[in-house]
């Protein structure tokens, strides 16, 4: 006796088949969705910006007047702050990752710890502007320079960092380090030669990615209060700066003044996009590159 | 050999009155212990015989891989560990939580389950032991990679391509390069965990010869879920089960004339 009857086999099939095609295609629109807006926007801001682009605006200094001004103080601006936050948040972070992950006691302390950095994870990049600005531009008494605006954005990116190298740690083999452990290794010696370099990859990535999202964050340096004045290029870490996302938002609050100001907002974007894009393309190719197989 | 000295540290409470039966390399009293509250060793008596190839036999979960880490302290990265009683190696108490682990595992190599070469050259991974314990000189580390990768049997197999990565060679050679790694830290003591169970008949083999060959020169403890295996490789055999060593004995007398019911059963494939 047989459990599965053809017929009603039959009879079902084209329903299911209909079925199926439906999710194919609602699956396919909610891609598409995504797709279009950001073609929209990426066509809209090129469209606008890319014939303001030229060598004069790159190195060029800010000015009131449109024709004449360059976003070369703001360009230098985020290079100075990713002076600072590249060095604060790789130390940091992975040196936070390792400790947690491999000599942390495995009990409440670390659960507490690593439920904090998880919630830190998700506060919004405002209220890091407020500590930044409390503790670093007053306390510390830096006032609203590189090096303040820069350990700010480390404290924001802190999080994602360390959880992407935890993640990287976890992800190398166990038996990789009890091979080591078991020829008399040390666990820094472990660490150093086995854990790290199979980790490099997944760390370097997920920094790489956390770095791009500090060099778009805006809302934190304001609150910092840095300038979008005719400022002098910055030219250490102790130098206000400013930065491009500042850039593009007061020429696009001011374009209502003067309308060229839109162009240049878009113009700032592409700069900016573009330089996001080098930065994640070094992410994808560090991945393929180092990717090692156990 | 004369690396040994001038690399290593030197145990200073060495004597000759410390342990007049100097065959004996290992020696288990009355030893028990626990993952959280699992008892997964209970009243382990064991002597290790120097020179010679031990094997473990027994089924599955009965703590063969367990008593095997507790012999080079590995079992200690399970953080939940406990245990009592004492494991004396040449004398020495290592269950004494003063005792270096680091000094331990450089006496006593280990060979795991799963192939688990690192992912470097063939050269890098012979080397890394010898590094660890501060050879610098390229000269000498030549030497003992060719020293290690002959005293494995699989130099002929790689000496042309040593600074290839070590995840082309095939599980097999991967096996013996393990070895090779192992053999490089100079050890007086191999410990086996299964080496062959992830390999295939021809591999498994090759590793058993090796085995045959190194125990002129190394002490070999080797866990084994295949009779058979122990039946040919070892001169000693102890059946674990349940956590209890039932028997421990010569191998001929375990697999001819076993002096516990149990012990005939699980050899005449009656469980396990
Ligand atoms: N890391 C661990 N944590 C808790 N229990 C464990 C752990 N490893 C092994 N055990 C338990 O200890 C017992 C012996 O395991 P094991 O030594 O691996 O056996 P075998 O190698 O003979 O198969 C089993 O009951 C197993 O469940
Ligand atoms: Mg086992």
């Amino acid at each position: 006796m047989k459990y599965i009857n053809q017929e009603q086999v039959q009879s079902k099939m084209n329903r299911r088949l209909v079925k199926n095609n439906i999710f194919k295609t609602l699956f396919a629109l909610a891609t598409m969705f995504g797709i279009v807006v950001l073609a929209i926007l990426i066509i809209r801001v090129l469209t606008q910006g890319l014939a303001w682009i030229d060598m004069d605006f790159i190195t060029g200094k800010l000015s009131t007047s449109a024709d004449r001004a360059g976003i070369m103080g703001a360009i230098l601006g985020t290079l100075w702050l990713m002076i600072v936050v590249i060095p604060v948040t790789l130390i940091l972070g992975v040196a936070t990752a390792i400790y947690l992950e491999l000599y942390a006691p495995k009990g409440k302390f670390q659960a507490i710890i690593q439920t904090n950095i998880a919630n830190l994870a998700g506060v919004p990049s405002i209220v890091y502007g407020l500590l930044g600005l409390t503790v670093f531009v007053r306390a510390m008494d830096l006032g609203n320079v590189v090096l303040a605006g820069g350990l700010t954005l480390s404290l924001l990116v802190l999080p994602i960092v360390i959880v992407a190298s935890q993640e990287a740690i976890r992800a190398v083999p166990q038996h990789l380090s009890e091979a080591s452990f078991g020829m008399g290794a040390t666990k820094w010696q472990t660490v150093k030669n086995i854990v790290l370099p199979a980790s490099l990859p997944g760390i370097l990535t997920g920094s790489i990615l956390a770095l791009s999202r500090a060099i778009g964050e805006t809302a934190p340096l304001t609150v910092i209060g840095i300038p979008a004045l005719l400022i002098p290029f910055p030219g250490g870490i102790f130098d206000t700066f400013t930065i491009m996302p500042m850039q593009i938002y007061y020429w696009t609050i001011d374009s209502s003044l003067v309308s060229e100001y839109a162009n240049l907002a878009a113009a700032t974007i592409v700069v900016l996009l573009v330089m996001l894009f080098i930065l994640n393309s070094i992410a994808v190719i560090i991945r393929n590159k180092f990717q090692q197989r156990y | 050999m004369s690396l040994k000295t001038a690399s290593k540290p030197i145990f200073t409470n060495y004597t000759e009155e410390t342990f007049p039966n100097k065959n004996v390399v290992y020696d288990t009293k009355d030893l028990n212990l626990w993952y959280g509250e699992t008892h997964a060793l209970k009243d382990i008596n064991l002597s290790i015989y120097e020179k010679e190839v031990t094997a473990i036999i027994g089924p599955s979960g009965c703590g063969k891989s367990t008593y095997i880490k507790t012999l080079n302290r590995m079992v200690e990265l399970v953080p939940t560990v406990r245990t009592t009683g004492s494991i004396t190696y040449n004398g020495m108490s290592i269950l004494d939580k003063k005792f270096k682990v680091e000094d331990l595992r450089t006496r006593v190599g280990m060979v795991f389950q799963k192939p688990n070469p690192f992912p470097k050259s063939i050269y890098d991974n012979v080397a890394y032991g010898p590094k660890i314990h501060g050879i610098r000189n390229k000269k000498i580390l030549d030497e003992i990679v060719e020293k290690s990768l002959r005293g494995a049997s699989i130099w002929e197999e790689v000496k042309d391509r040593l600074k290839e990565n070590a995840y082309g060679l095939s599980g097999g050679q991967q096996q013996r390069l393990c070895i090779a790694r192992c053999l490089a830290i100079e050890p007086d003591v191999i410990l086996m965990d299964e080496p062959t169970s992830a390999l295939d008949p021809k591999s498994t083999l090759r590793i058993e010869e090796l085995v045959q060959e190194l125990k002129k020169d190394y002490s070999i403890i080797i866990v084994t879920h295949n009779m058979q295996q122990a039946a040919r490789i070892s001169d000693r055999t102890a059946f674990f089960l349940n956590g209890e060593v039932v028997e421990f004995d010569q191998t001929d007398t375990i697999f001819t004339k076993p002096a516990d019911s149990r012990t005939e059963d699980y050899i005449s494939g009656r469980f396990g």
